[in-house]
């Protein structure tokens, strides 16, 4: 499985470590429904501090596709809205 | 769904919606090469756009610290000579300064911050257009144009992600130096008009340094006058204590004349 992290690059996870990412997935998405964004804040460290742990970093030469895709590190709740709306942040 | 989930479903079909489709789709790759050269060089002007943000921040970073150093001195002058209103007057200047100092160096902080940032999106985007130009002659040399186009797809894919993200991170930064530029602007403009180069100036002139100027040339009048009184004969001096008047402008005209050098 491949996550990439928006801004940092691309990690390789095992199917074995998803379960833990997707608690942690969880958590970060509960803040942005509630728009909280101290506790997205903290959700979204440890939900990418875990990719980075578990996650081996793909080589740069790599073209393959992600199969999921994290907000950068200093994304706020507004910015993964807009992440989210389909005519926001990414540049089409 | 996940929010994982989520946010690659959006990125991939916007990646997909970028694809413009030739009538040979080999020739889709040199359309899609090229457009990845273009971003390449825009991602090293945005670089290049931070950094030179970054070093604006720093000189006048440099600036500010030389004035506050500055009215230090002031203060250590004017309350060696008594006068606690100037040494006050300075040093709540100072703490004007500290302040933009302060923020200033913040900002410095998050420039950097991006520049590290854009700079390594710069390699990831360097190594995967390099990788990508060597998979587009291979399949240039070796599909015919049917065959061509899974290949194609596979190879598109990866790199509209990359450029999606890359293109995001150059739209950030562009938003934070933006900003940060509006702000060193307004800075800048302070320094040239003097209200902060040379913040101790009220009114045109220099009014802490005027004063203890003239504080310090009443000292040395002092100094000389009671060296006088030491070497000159006593009756003299205690004979001029009625004159003072006249023996007080002598001197203060040889401190003037001593100063235009």
């Amino acid at each position: 499985m491949i996550i990439r992290v928006l801004g940092e690059g691309q990690y390789d996870v095992s199917d074995g470590a998803l379960a833990s990412l997707n608690e942690l997935d969880a958590a970060v998405e509960a803040a942005v429904d509630s728009g909280d964004d101290a506790a997205f804040a903290t959700a979204l460290t440890a939900l990418l501090d875990g990719v980075r742990t578990l996650g081996v970093p793909r080589d740069a030469e790599s073209l393959d596709e992600s199969d999921l895709i994290l907000p950068p590190a200093d994304a706020s709740v507004e910015d993964v809205r807009e992440l989210l709306d389909d005519d926001g942040l990414i540049p089409g | 769904m996940s929010l994982m989930k989520r946010i690659s479903l959006i990125f991939r079909s916007k990646a997909n919606k970028a694809l413009d489709k030739a009538e040979d789709p080999r020739e889709t790759l040199d359309y899609s090469y090229q457009r990845q050269l273009d971003l390449l060089a825009k991602v090293r002007r945005g670089v290049a756009d931070v950094a030179t943000s970054r070093k604006r921040v720093e000189l006048q970073v440099n600036q500010l610290e030389g004035q506050s150093t500055k009215l230090q001195g002031q203060a250590e002058k004017a309350l060696s000579v008594g006068r606690e209103d100037l040494a006050r007057e300075a040093l709540t200047r100072k703490s004007g300064l500290a302040s933009q100092i302060t923020d200033l160096k913040a900002q410095h902080a998050q420039l950097q911050g991006e520049e590290e940032k854009l700079t390594l999106a710069q390699q990831r985007l360097q190594a995967k257009v390099e990788s990508f130009r060597t998979r587009k002659e291979t399949i240039k040399a070796t599909y015919t144009a049917a065959e061509a186009q899974t290949k194609i797809n596979e190879a598109m894919s990866g790199i509209g992600e990359e450029m999606g993200d890359v293109g995001m991170a150059i739209q950030r930064a562009e938003d934070k130096t933006a900003q940060m530029q509006a702000r060193a602007g307004a800075i800048d403009e302070l320094i040239a008009s003097g209200a902060l180069e040379d913040v101790s100036q009220v009114g045109g002139s220099d009014d802490i340094t005027r004063e203890l100027d003239a504080m310090s040339s009443e000292a040395d009048v002092e100094a000389e006058l009671a060296a006088l009184r030491a070497s000159s004969q006593p009756q003299a001096i205690e004979s001029a204590e009625d004159g003072g008047d006249i023996l007080e402008a002598e001197p203060e005209k040889s401190a003037e004349s001593r100063q235009e050098p």
